[in-house]
């Protein structure tokens, strides 16, 4: 009776075992999974050119970085105290120029490498600096409410919520802004991040490689919802796109300043929705609504907008 | 009469935010009763709580940092079990309970753990290695400690009355303004941050005038000892930095209370400058924490070493570079924010030119390892550590300091990884390293090393585990502050970082138990010269622990390792021709009494009790006032008794206890007549 | 050596590094002054609704203000120049004549701050309203602090007579008193002048 409780406890904890080694031993299986890593394998050229600046300076570095480490474990173990180390002794040696003058100027000439392309990318990928195309960009204008993205589509005079499209063969413009607290917009395929802070307008530009789906969310903590504050970001071909605006055209809803004043109160993990029209001037008045300075409300539904959600 | 104080503030709400008040509650009973029983409150209360010696108080600040870093590390634990299961399910923390979580983790590593570690350690040795009696002003030093503690209590109580702060512990409003967090939580971390930091401001220009006036005679400031350099430098950064944190919480806290309007959304508020401010503090405070681990790393690897440290200069300038550029590079916190990319790219390459002079430490600090004789004392085994782990984190940082990668970056796992990688080693293991190497100093028992080296084992495993699945998770787009989360393919990662967690809970527990072992066996492990480790710099020249005065006779300096040198010329453990009187601070409960009425002032606040907040203020005034009327603060040791304490440590010194200083002579080299040891 | 002058020279150190603390503490003092005037120039546009500094500054009641403070460092100063001499009754009458200038500050400026909370425009209104209150309120708190400081010292110097502690904490006090006429007249000209120009 003992022995076979004790053969099950043993088979238990191998059981147990085998378990937490197959755990640890998961993320090396999916080391082929990094590849739908969207920083390391980007699906725009903003990315991308991101993403290399990372890879170039980390190669840069690790002139300094390997032989750091190296010698710390070569020293180490060379210097060890032990009974018979034929290694040199030198107490009382504390200096030397020459080591002082490469420890010095070798990671000062490696800044100064790095700060030089540091500079150029900075002023290049600048996310306010539009992108060269041969096509005009598409405009769209993103709102961070609690907890979902509003998407207003100047062009085409509709909206979306939670759920963004694009003509993949265009550059996108996106201007932000927020109508609660701090967030910060991000697809990481196409490109970075900026914040999105109320009465302030950013600005991001991105471009898609081809046709695609990606993950965008708020990276910026925002309260109870925000682990959930992600959407769909859909670049997508000529016919492809043309179905979807019409879809989006022929929705029922309208986002109205009523319609608005209702959307901005609080909601975790909304379900994506589309509004066939949105109030005039809708992104301009929510950005009004912060302003430093406050005027008269310029019209009924700016009034709503700007009272009846504060 | 209690303000918005009600029966609703205990936690019956739910089960865990009931378990956390039941251990904070519990434990301080527990500590109550253990107190009571071993009939303590009387040595308790003269010998430590009114003490304004150097040592006791540094002894203090070092416990209130080891308690909160079971805290702090508890949460850290609740939440790397949280994501490790929270794919597409709430996991069982609600996000209520995550975000505070969250919160105070940061909140009380920062605040609670890595400055009272670095304030105690600074108190207890400074001190001693510049040849000094005492710090300039003991009963300041006597508040800064209650004064941290007040913060402490505050962030503990929270747990059993109301809530603390949801809004991470940067706090960035308007999330944290009282709009958005109309609770009680952002002002419970307001005040915790105030106290606290008043506190961490005493501090600071209490060393920076000792270091300054109280140096031995011929100690010039090229011969302090690294650890005092890089302690000197940092209490700058705190006296320069810390006057921001009070205005950036007292900003924030006259939104929440009154209604101003600095950091709302609309009416004239802008947030973007609660980010300069809290990052004006914040970037120096970086270094605040990590400047004083550099020094502990630099006495260490010399000592253990069996070398001089290599390329002094260059360290002490390396350390004034670093405190100086701390100031110019605050934006790096939020390139997000849509600066200009003129501005962006000037921050971003003064972020890098910090890289120089640290970089150039570790190799300093490498090139004292060459050619020396090293010893892998558990100190010795975390700077080891160190170096090898800083440097990955020093080269995550430089990849951050891109602002266009960093635009990729921000907001990311990989910045959490980033950070803990340059705290955890660079801070934290510092810190351990010098409770090895400086416990028999303050103690007068060395700590055991099988359990030291057992605890570095099982933190770097734990470290690695837990934070390079985060680099990764980070490529893969995981933001911070995840409650749930719905992407199966960072699950995985997410298992390793909370099994990385419990290695570093074995790393705290084999401390724990390395800290009983040696207290139980502390007779056979009684340090009776002084100096265990062969150490090179005056700290070892007092007795251990260290007679109240510390010296009897102040000693004179002329080299970098000054003890090392007394040895080597026979100079150490002599009876000098005569003893003086000293003078000594008497105790006092001031000190206390203000730490209790800026712990009652912060909970009034909290919970808007005005009565008791203007009572609390007045109360103070008048403790100000009676200790700034007190001309009396002051007692003579005669010289009689000093005589008798040194006759009596010098009787128990035989030479067999004495290291041999002809180690110090390299084989081969015919230096002459063989160095005598001591005697 | 005996006891009494071993205290002695201790006490010489020690009020010795106070000063130079007191030095220290007064920077980081002026950290705090230099953050609130930062935070000052950031929102001072920010009136949202609420009026403009145009429309409330008085250059008039601030420049009485102003004088009272100059002239109260001076009278200070004074104070100083009689601890030179030893001169414990003048010593005494000096600060009292600094104390009264230095309430007669603090209540006209309480009546100004009362005042605008009349007219509506109290610190809850704006965010320039918020940063004017917050700065000056804190330099006001700073002078009332410092009136406390010379009531506390008056006592002193009448009971204790003008020992060495007591003379190195009016020195203390001095600096503190001198350092807070320099911050309003940063105040003057960064605040009120350029609001109302």
């Amino acid at each position: 009776m003992g022995a076979r409780i004790a053969g099950q406890k043993v088979r238990a904890a191998f059981r147990f075992a085998a378990t937490a080694g197959l755990i640890c031993s998961l993320p090396m299986l999916q080391g082929c999974a990094l590849s739908d890593a969207p920083v390391l394998f980007p699906k725009g050229p903003v990315a991308l050119a991101e993403r290399d600046l990372l890879f170039t300076a980390f190669g840069i570095m690790m002139i300094v970085a390997i032989p750091a480490i190296l010698l710390t474990f070569l020293f180490a173990w060379r210097y060890r105290k032990r009974t018979r180390n034929t290694a040199d002794y030198a107490p009382d040696w504390d200096g030397s120029w020459g080591i002082e003058a490469v420890v010095w100027l070798v990671p000062a000439a490696i800044v100064v490498v790095i700060g030089t392309i540091v500079w150029d990318a900075t002023h290049e990928l600048d996310p306010y600096k539009p992108l060269a195309s041969d096509k005009p960009a598409f405009k769209v204008q993103a709102v961070a409410l609690d907890w979902k993205w509003l998407f207003l589509y100047p062009e085409l005079g509709t909206a979306s919520v939670n759920e963004l499209a694009f003509p993949a063969d265009r550059p996108l413009t996106i201007e932000i802004t927020s109508d609660t607290v701090m967030n910060s917009l991000m697809i990481p395929a196409l490109g970075g991040q900026i914040y999105a802070m109320a009465g302030m307008r950013s600005e991001m530009n991105l471009l898609a490689d081809g046709p695609g789906t990606f993950t965008g969310r708020n990276t910026m903590y925002s309260g109870d919802g925000f682990s959930d504050q992600h959407f769909k970001a859909y670049a997508m071909n000529e016919a492809d796109f043309a179905t979807w605006k019409e879809k989006v055209a022929g929705a029922a809803d309208v986002l109205d300043a009523k319609a608005y004043v209702d959307l901005h109160k609080k909601s975790v993990a909304d379900p994506v929705r589309y509004y066939s029209s949105f109030e005039t001037d809708l992104f301009s008045i929510i950005l009004r609504k912060y302003a430093p300075i406050v005027g008269p409300y310029e019209s009924k539904a700016a009034e709503l907008i700007c009272r009846g959600a504060a | 009469m209690l303000g918005r104080l009600t029966i609703e503030a205990l936690p019956f709400y739910s089960w865990v935010a009931m378990g956390g008040a039941a251990v904070t509650v519990g434990g301080g009973i527990a500590v109550f009763l253990l107190i009571t029983w071993l009939r303590a409150w009387k040595v308790l209360w003269t010998d430590w709580l009114t003490s304004v010696d150097h040592k006791k108080i540094g002894i203090m600040y070092v416990v209130l940092a080891l308690v909160m870093l079971v805290r702090g590390f508890v949460d850290a634990l609740m939440m790397r079990a949280q994501q490790a299961f929270s794919l597409n399910t709430e996991g069982y923390l609600p996000p209520e309970h995550f975000e505070q979580i969250f919160s105070s983790h940061g909140t009380i590593m920062i605040f609670f753990v890595a400055m009272p570690f670095l304030t105690g350690l600074i108190n207890i040795i400074v001190p001693q290695q510049i040849g000094a009696r005492d710090v300039a002003f003991p009963f300041l030093n006597s508040v800064s400690l209650w004064m941290t503690a007040a913060g402490a209590g505050l962030v503990l109580i929270s747990l059993v009355v109301g809530k603390f702060s949801q809004a991470g512990w940067t706090g960035y409003p308007p999330y944290s303004g009282v709009e958005y967090s109309p609770g009680v939580g952002v002002d419970y971390w307001l005040w915790a941050l105030i106290t606290s930091g008043v506190g961490s401001t005493l501090s600071g220009i209490n060393f920076i005038v000792t270091i300054v006036k109280n140096r031995c005679p011929g100690m010039t400031f090229m011969r302090m000892p690294m650890f005092t350099w890089t302690s000197l430098c940092a209490s700058i950064l705190i006296a320069f930095a810390f006057p921001a944190l009070t205005v950036v919480a007292g900003q924030l806290m006259l939104d929440r209370t009154l209604g101003f309007h600095f950091f709302t959304n609309g009416d004239g508020g802008n947030m973007m400058m609660f980010a300069n401010l809290l990052w004006i503090w914040g970037h120096p405070e970086v270094y605040i924490l990590v400047l004083p681990a550099f020094g502990i790393f630099s006495e260490v690897v010399a000592t253990f070493s069996r070398k001089r440290l290599f390329g002094y200069t260059s360290l002490v300038y390396a350390t004034a570079c670093i405190a100086l550029l701390s100031f110019t590079v605050w934006l790096h916190h939020f390139f997000t924010m849509g600066s200009s990319a003129d501005v962006n790219a000037i921050f971003g390459i003064a972020t890098m030119i910090i890289a120089v002079p640290t970089g150039v430490k570790i190799f300093d600090w490498l090139f004292t390892m060459y050619k020396g004789r090293i010893e892998f004392h558990p100190s010795m085994v975390y700077t080891i550590g160190f170096m090898v782990t800083f440097v990955i984190g020093g080269v995550t940082g430089v990849l951050l300091a891109i602002p266009p990668a960093d635009y990729l970056m921000h907001n990311s796992t990989f910045l959490v990884a980033h950070f803990h990688n340059m705290l955890i080693p660079g801070a934290l293991f510092g810190y351990f390293a010098g409770l090895n190497y400086w416990f028999p100093k303050a103690l007068g028992f060395k700590l055991d090393t099988k359990w030291g080296i057992r605890s570095f084992w099982c933190w770097i495993i734990g470290f690695y585990l837990a934070f390079m699945p985060l680099y990764v998770l980070g490529f893969k787009g995981m933001s911070r502050r995840m409650e749930h989360y719905a992407d199966p393919s960072w699950q995985p990662y997410l298992i390793v970082a909370g099994i990385g967690a419990l290695f570093v809970l074995c790393g705290i527990a084999c401390i724990a138990i390395q800290l009983y072992v040696s207290a139980k066996t502390w007779g056979s492990a009684r340090d009776i010269t002084g100096d265990p480790w062969n150490g090179r710099t005056l700290e070892w020249a007092t007795s251990s622990p260290p007679a109240a005065y510390n010296f009897a006779v102040l000693p004179e300096v002329t080299d970098i390792d000054a003890f090392h040198d007394m040895k080597i010329l026979g100079q150490a453990y002599q009876t000098p021709q005569h003893y003086e009187d000293i003078v000594m601070p008497k105790n006092t409960w001031v000190g206390l009494a203000l730490g209790a009425l800026a712990f009652g002032l912060g909970f009034a606040f909290v919970w808007h009790i005005w009565w008791l907040v203007a009572l609390c203020f007045v109360l103070s005034l008048v403790c100000v006032a009676i200790r700034a009327s007190d001309d009396n603060s002051d007692f003579v040791l005669p010289a009689a008794e000093v005589a008798r304490i040194e006759r009596e440590r010098l009787a128990e010194i035989s030479p067999a206890d004495l290291h041999d200083m002809r180690d110090f002579v390299p084989r081969g080299v015919a230096s002459g007549a063989p160095l005598t040891g001591t005697v | 050596m005996s006891a009494a002058t071993i205290l002695e020279e201790e006490q010489k150190h020690a009020l010795h590094s106070r000063e130079f603390g007191f030095w220290i503490y007064l920077m980081t003092d002026a950290v705090i002054f230099a953050l609130l005037f930062a935070s000052y120039a950031v929102l001072a546009k920010n009136s949202a609704a609420g009026p403009t500094s145009k429309e409330l500054f008085d250059l008039g009641r601030t420049s009485v203000e102003t004088g009272l403070l100059l002239v109260s460092s001076l009278t200070f100063g004074m104070a100083s120049i009689a601890l030179m001499h030893d001169q414990k009754g003048r010593v005494v009458r000096w600060l009292i004549v600094t104390l009264l200038l230095g309430l007669a500050f603090l209540g006209m400026e309480l009546s100004e701050f009362s005042g605008m909370i009349d007219k509506g425009a109290g610190p809850e209104v704006s965010g320039f309203l918020s940063a004017f209150f917050t700065l000056v309120g804190t330099h006001g708190l700073h002078v009332a602090l410092g009136s406390l400081g010379i009531v506390v010292m008056i006592a002193q110097v009448l009971t204790k007579g003008l020992t060495a502690p007591v003379r190195s904490r009016l020195t203390r006090l001095g600096l503190f008193w001198h350092f807070l006429d320099i911050v309003w007249i940063g105040i003057f000209s960064v605040v009120y002048l350029p609001g109302v120009l």
